[in-house]
C-alpha cells in the first residue's frame, strides 16, 4: 500500500494522510493508491503540511499500518533511544515494532 | 570573553526581526517552502526526522553562565527538556515549533547569541581549542583571532553562497585538540625562527564522504595579514570550487584536483593582490577584541594541594582534569557520556547546574568541546572536590574522558533525516559493554567515534576506532574502521572489511580491544599498537 507522510507546517510534527486530514498516528494512514501526487500537491498548496512524500507500507494487524522502511517507522513512533518521548511511552513493545 | 558592541547587537537584533517577518509570511502562505527553506536554514532551522531542529552557534565553543542558562531555558520552554551538544561545539534542539523559532532567536539575542551560519553554504561557526586561554602548551590565546574571523565571516557578502559549507578552525597550542587538519581551513598560530608570531595555514581538509587531511600551504602568515590570507583562500575556492556536483563541491576536492602547489600559487597571487587593497581590519579592532580575552583574576597564592583520598574523586581527577597554565588551578572536563547515556545530551536541569557551577567555580566561563563534552576552564584545585560532588550528584560525574566510554556519536537515524542507521544505540551498548567488563581503565586513551551516515558528523574517519552506519537493503549495518586520529599525527581510519549488525559491531569493537591488550608494547595506546602491527591481526580476530 502507498501512504502519505510529511511534517505539520507549524509544529513540524510528523503527520500521516487519513483520507481527509492529517493525523500524528500512523495507524490512521490510508492507502492512496495512485492518487499520491495529486493529494500532495493540493495539501502542500493548502499550507497544512511540509516536506510531504509517499512511502510504501503494509497492513499491520491491530496496529493498522507499518511503513516499509525503518526511517519512517522511527518517524512514526519517535526516537528509539527516548521511549519517553515517543507516541507510545507506556508500551514496552513499541520499540520492537520499529526494529 | 568577547561581549557584543552596538554593531554586533544591531546585526543580531535586525536578523531576528527579519526572520520573525519571514516566518509570519510563511505561516500566512505568502512564502512557499521553496522560498522559505533557505531563509530558515540561514537561521539554523532545519526540518529533521520528528520536527524542526534549531542549531545554535557557540562561537569557538566559549560561553558564559547567563548564556548557558538561556540554553537551558530554551530546552525547557520550547523543546522537550534537553539539548544536544554537537561535534561542532554547538547545541541543537530537536523538537522546535516553527511558530516559536523567532521568539527563541530573540531570547538568544538577548544574551548575545544566535543561530546564524549554522547551516547553508557559508562560513560556519569558527571552532577552536576547548582549552584556549587555560592550557599550558599554548603560545597565545587563539580566541581573539577566532573572534576576528567570526566578525569577518559574519554576513560577508562575497562568501554567503559558497559552492559548499566552509569550516575554519584556529588553534595556538602544541597539541591539536580541535581536529584542525580536518577543517576546510585549519590555522595554527606559530612562532617562527625570528621569534615572531604568525599563522600556519592548512587548507583542504575535511571528513564527509571524501575524507582528506589538509596540506600545509603556508607555514607563516603574519598575524596582521591573517584575514587577508583567509580571504585569498576563500576567493580562489569561491571562484573555482565546483558548483555542478554537491559531492565534489568542498574545497578539499578543489585542492586535491588542482594539486596543492597550483592551489597555493593561485592563493598567493590573490593574496598579493589583496594586500594592495587594504582589507585587513585595523589593529585597533584586534586590540579591542583582545581586551575581552585577558586572564581572569586568578588567585596567585592558590594551593596546588589536592586531597585524593576518595578513590572515586581521584579517578575523576586523573581522567577528567587537565593541567592549567596557572598554578593552583585545573581545567575540569564534564563528561556528557554517562554509561548507557546519549552522547552530548544534557537535560535543562543539568545545563542550569553547569551554568551555576561555572559562575561559582570557573570565572563564569564554559566551553563546549567537539567531543560533545563541557569544560570548566579555570577551576581552583581547592574547589575541585566540591565541584565534583555537585556534578556527580547530578549525573555529570562520569570519569571517562578520552576513554572507550567517551564516545562521539552523531544523532543518527533516531533524529537525523540524512542518516542511514542509528548511532546512539550503538554508543550506548558499547559504553555498557566496557563498563560491565571493567576494561575501560586498562584500555587507556581510546577514541571511538560513530556516524550514522557517510556525512561523518560523528567523525568516524578520525576515531582510533570508527563506526559508520550504512543502509544495507533496508537494514542497518555498521562498518568498522581502525587507525583514525584527529590530533597532531592526523590519520584516516581504514575499513576492516564486511559490516556488522548492531550487536555484531559491539562484539567486533570488543575483539579489537582484546587484540590491542594482547599485542601492546609498554606505554602504547590502542592507536600506537594498531600503527605498529597493522590491520591483519585485528581482522583475524574480528572476523574469526
Amino acid at each position: 500500500m502507498k501512504i502519505l507522510t510529511g511534517n505539520d507546517l507549524k509544529s513540524g510534527a510528523v503527520v500521516w494522510w487519513t483520507g481527509y486530514d492529517w493525523s500524528i498516528h500512523v495507524e490512521d494512514a490510508v492507502d492512496v493508491g495512485d492518487q499520491a501526487d495529486a493529494i500532495l500537491q493540493r495539501e502542500e498548496g493548502a499550507r497544512r503540511v511540509n516536506a510531504s512524500y509517499a512511502i510504501d507500507a503494509e497492513p499491520d494487524g491491530e496496529r493498522g499500518v507499518r511503513p516499509a522502511h525503518i526511517k519512517d517507522r522511527i518517524r512514526a513512533l519517535g526516537p528509539t533511544v527516548r521511549p519517553d518521548l515517543t507516541l507510545k511511552p507506556a508500551d514496552p513493545n513499541a520499540g520492537n515494532w520499529v526494529i | 570573553m568577547y561581549r557584543y558592541d552596538q554593531y554586533d547587537q544591531a546585526m543580531v537584533d535586525t536578523r531576528v526581526a527579519e526572520f520573525r517577518d519571514q516566518t509570519r509570511r510563511r505561516l500566512e502562505g505568502k512564502l512557499t517552502e521553496d522560498q522559505f527553506k533557505p531563509l530558515r536554514l540561514q537561521n539554523g532551522l532545519y526540518l529533521q526526522l520528528h520536527a524542526y531542529m534549531l542549531r545554535v552557534a557557540v562561537p569557538y565553543g566559549t560561553l558564559n553562565s547567563a548564556q548557558m542558562h538561556v540554553l537551558a531555558n530554551i530546552a525547557d520552554k520550547y523543546d522537550r527538556g534537553y539539548g544536544h551538544f554537537t561535534t561542532r561545539q554547538n547545541i541543537q534542539y530537536n523538537w522546535i515549533k516553527l511558530e516559536d523559532a523567532p521568539d527563541i532567536l530573540a531570547d538568544l539575542a538577548a544574551v548575545e547569541m544566535h543561530a546564524i551560519q549554522t547551516s547553508g553554504n557559508c562560513i560556519r561557526n569558527i571552532s577552536s581549542d576547548q582549552f584556549a586561554g587555560a592550557a599550558g602548551d599554548e603560545l597565545i590565546d587563539p580566541r581573539p583571532y577566532a573572534e576576528l574571523l567570526r566578525q569577518w565571516s559574519s554576513f560577508h557578502p562575497e562568501f554567503l553562497t559558497l559552492p559548499r559549507k566552509f569550516k575554519i578552525c584556529v588553534i595556538a597550542s602544541e597539541t591539536d585538540r580541535a581536529a584542525m587538519k580536518l577543517h576546510d581551513i585549519g590555522i595554527r598560530i606559530v612562532k617562527n625562527a625570528a621569534g615572531e608570531i604568525g599563522a600556519a595555514f592548512y587548507v583542504g581538509g575535511g571528513m564527509g564522504r571524501t575524507p582528506m587531511i589538509a596540506p600545509l600551504i603556508r607555514d607563516f602568515v603574519p598575524l596582521d595579514q591573517l584575514i587577508t590570507y583567509s580571504e585569498a583562500c576563500l576567493r580562489v575556492y569561491n571562484r573555482y570550487g565546483r558548483r555542478d556536483n554537491k559531492y565534489k563541491a568542498r574545497i578539499k576536492i578543489l585542492v586535491h584536483e588542482l594539486g596543492k602547489e597550483e592551489y597555493t600559487r593561485q592563493v598567493e597571487e590573490e593574496f598579493a593582490h589583496l594586500l594592495t587593497q587594504g582589507i585587513e581590519p585595523p589593529i585597533a579592532e584586534l586590540e579591542r577584541i583582545k581586551a575581552h580575552f585577558t586572564d581572569p583574576a586568578f588567585d596567585q597564592g592558590a594551593s596546588d594541594d589536592l586531597d585524593l583520598s576518595d578513590p572515586a574523586f581521584a579517578l575523576w581527577v586523573a581522567r577528567n582534569t587537565v593541567a592549567h597554565k596557572q598554578p593552583g588551578y585545573v581545567i575540569a572536563n564534564i563528561s556528557l557520556k554517562p554509561v548507557g547515556g546519549i552522547p552530548g545530551d544534557a537535560s535543562a536541569a543539568q545545563i542550569h547546574l553547569m551554568a551555576d557551577l561555572a559562575k561559582e567555580y570557573s570565572f563564569d566561563e564554559l566551553r563546549v568541546t567537539h567531543a560533545q563534552n563541557i569544560v570548566l576552564p579555570h577551576v581552583k584545585k581547592a574547589d575541585l572536590h566540591t565541584l565534583w560532588q555537585k556534578l556527580d550528584a547530578a549525573g555529570l560525574g562520569a570519569a571517562n574522558l578520552d576513554t572507550v566510554e567517551d564516545i562521539i556519536a552523531c544523532p543518527g537515524l533516531d533524529y537525523c533525516s540524512l542518516a542511514n542507521a542509528r548511532s546512539i544505540p550503538v554508543a550506548q551498548k558499547i559504553s555498557q559493554r566496557f563498563a560491565a567488563n571493567g576494561k575501560t581503565g586498562e584500555l587507556g586513551e581510546l577514541k571511538l567515534k560513530i556516524s550514522g551516515c557517510i556525512n561523518a558528523c560523528g567523525h568516524h574517519h578520525a576515531g582510533h576506532i570508527g563506526i559508520l552506519g550504512v543502509d544495507k537493503k533496508g537494514l542497518e549495518n555498521y562498518q568498522l574502521l581502525l587507525g583514525g586520529c584527529e590530533g597532531d599525527d592526523t590519520s584516516l581510519g581504514k575499513i576492516t572489511g564486511p559490516g556488522f549488525t548492531e550487536d555484531g559491531i559491539v562484539d567486533a569493537v570488543e575483539k579489537a580491544t582484546e587484540v590491542y591488550l594482547a599485542e601492546r608494547a609498554e606505554g602504547e595506546r590502542f592507536l600506537d599498537t594498531y600503527r605498529r602491527i597493522g590491520m591483519e591481526k585485528f581482522k583475524e580476530a574480528i572476523y574469526a
